[in-house]
């Protein structure tokens, strides 16, 4: 791809023993992109993100991060991004205040610079009023805040976070959802989650995961071209004859009539659906039109089909594949 | 070195964050005085008179201050155990060591750092010590030669029990487990001194082995190079065998 990519990761593997936990992934993070990595409990989310932040080491594949080889020059590599684990690593006896200062001398922040860093850590993360508490006492919102701010606290290129708003009270996974939003300005952005309208929520990219294997990878702005879908639902209040049935089939490009029910029909255009046409006949013919809904493929029922189907079959291989290009999948 | 330096020094302050360190260095200060007492006790009463007439009588430091000294190593093989066993183990269990892990540190780095961090410690416990015999300047005069080599020889058998303790506490992430295996494996070094002293089959092997036979002549003054080495052979093996555990759990965890 580009060679602007901040984390290049090509043929990712890693065993444990016999198990196959991740095959053969790929993954690309360009520069102020936040990159949703979607997939069920146990798809291998969290081994990946331990592999591309140095926690693990991959049984074979390479890792490159802003240039730098993870594997060959770990420390420099290392230097470049920020983790936040699924349990928050804190100390609990120490106060939120004493961890900060503790993880800037990890990542060599001099003395002069670090009470700057661990003050804009502070901010961004909201947690003035508890900087002076021991981690131990505060609740689980704070605690997976005070985690985020360690992993911002060095200003890096990559923010990795896994399951960030897990265990947490709505009005803190809002907050956390706007500060990832905000991080995705100045840093880029890894977040892994099980929990679907999160992604749609912050991220510009997502790459479903299941059983080890990429199933899908696709850009929001694309996925919502692909959504021009093929399929509308129309629905009329009175009752359509025979003849009015054949006159529906003579829409161009029709490729199937699907009755729902006395008065609802499916319709599937070769091609994206033409509502305009639909619409046309139905005034021609004083259809009085009560409904006309373009069947839009979301990103739950992409997942759905993705995870729910047999990997092995043609659409999980295809979409694999292709997953970077613009391909209809159906 | 840097980095090392601070978590060296972050982990000496976590451990008195929790009353664990300051229960252990009371405890041990406590009882090692009661031994300092009764023995400054049975010098008076009894060594004292019975060879003041004598040509070269014992002097109280090496009637006093010496078993004072063996009795806290081996006070230490028990409580030395206790305070390593979290430095792995407690960190593998509550999942905070992906903080070393992700920070742009080596494995020699993290384990230096928390090696030194107790090394602090350990300095910390023989300063105290070294309080008792001290408190003796008042009335008598001390060889403080043997003070000296006591002192250096309780800090090097407490920092071989420490690096036995790092080693043992990353190789599991339960810290109980991680304390009863150090035990033993001090302990069985004791034993192996026992055994090599044995009336029966005395082994000059066994004996090597043990870290107290390398402990026993810096209580009487002696600062032979040997046992410097040994002690030093000791931390440093146990260290290595850290950092290779380290990173293999990068490969294999």
């Amino acid at each position: 791809m580009s060679t602007n990519a901040l984390i290049k990761a090509v043929g990712l593997n890693r065993f444990y023993g016999e198990y196959h936990a991740v095959k053969n992934i790929n993954l690309t993070l360009h520069k102020g992109e936040v990159l949703g990595l979607l997939g069920p409990n146990g798809a291998g989310k969290s081994s990946t993100m331990q592999m591309l932040t140095g926690n693990i080491a991959p049984s074979s594949g390479s890792i490159v991060i802003n240039g730098i080889d993870l594997l060959e020059e770990p420390k420099l590599a290392k230097g470049q991004i920020g983790y936040l684990p699924e349990q928050p690593p804190v100390y609990r006896d120490m106060t939120a205040k004493e961890f900060l200062f503790y993880c800037t001398s990890l990542h060599n922040i001099p003395k002069d610079k670090a009470q700057k860093a661990v003050n804009v850590a502070i901010e961004r993360c909201a947690l003035e009023t508890v900087v002076n508490k021991l981690i131990g006492n505060l609740s689980k919102g704070y605690q997976q805040r005070v985690g985020i701010a360690q992993a911002i606290l060095h200003n890096p290129e990559v923010v990795i976070l896994d399951e960030p708003t897990v265990g947490l009270d709505p009005i803190q996974i809002t907050k956390i959802r706007d500060l990832i939003r905000e991080l995705g300005k100045d840093h880029s952005v890894i977040l892994s989650t099980h929990i679907l309208p999160e992604v749609q929520a912050v991220c510009d990219r997502v790459q479903i995961i299941n059983q080890g294997e990429t199933v899908f990878s696709d850009t929001f702005s694309e996925l919502a071209q692909r959504q021009t879908s093929n399929k509308i639902i129309i629905g009329f209040d009175n009752v359509l004859s025979e003849l009015d049935l054949k006159v529906i089939n003579t829409i161009e490009n029709l490729r199937a009539c699907e009755v729902l029910s006395n008065n609802r029909f499916q319709l599937t255009f070769n091609g994206s659906a033409d509502t305009s046409s639909v619409y046309k006949l139905a005034v021609e013919n004083s259809w009085s039109l009560n409904e006309l809904t373009p069947q839009e493929e979301t990103l739950e029922q992409i997942f759905m089909k993705l995870v729910h189907t047999d990997t092995t079959s043609p659409i999980g291989s295809v979409t694999a594949q292709k997953a970077s290009q613009t391909e209809v999948i159906t | 070195m840097n980095k090392v330096l601070s978590i060296a020094f972050t982990e000496f302050k976590r451990m008195f964050n929790t009353p664990l360190a300051w229960s252990v260095l009371a405890v041990l200060q406590l009882v090692l005085a009661l031994l300092f007492l009764m023995f400054i006790e049975e010098f008076i009463t009894t060594i004292q008179p019975a060879t003041a007439t004598s040509a070269n009588p014992p002097g109280v430091t090496s009637i006093v201050v010496a078993p004072v000294y063996l009795w806290a190593g081996v006070i230490m093989l028990a409580v030395m155990p206790i305070m390593t066993m979290r430095i792995f183990a407690e960190e593998r269990m509550n999942k905070t060591l992906t903080l070393l892990l992700t920070s742009p540190l080596s494995s020699t780095q993290i384990v230096l750092g928390k090696y030194l961090g107790i090394l602090f410690f350990i300095i910390l416990i023989v300063a105290l010590l070294g309080l008792m015999p001290l408190a003796l300047t008042v009335g008598t005069t001390l060889d403080w030669g043997v003070i000296l080599t006591s002192s250096i020889g309780l800090l090097l058998l407490l920092s071989s029990f420490a690096a036995a303790g790092l080693f043992l506490s990353s190789l599991t992430s339960q810290p109980i487990i991680a304390a009863v295996s150090t035990f033993g494996l001090l302990f069985f070094l004791v034993v192996l001194y026992m055994s090599g002293k044995s009336q029966g089959n005395s082994s000059e092997i066994f004996i090597y082995l043990s870290h107290f036979s390398h402990f026993l002549p810096f209580l009487e003054g002696v600062f032979d190079t040997s046992d410097l080495v040994y002690y030093l052979l000791f931390i440093v093996g146990f260290l290595v065998l850290t950092i290779r555990k380290l990173d293999n759990d990068r490969l294999l965890g």
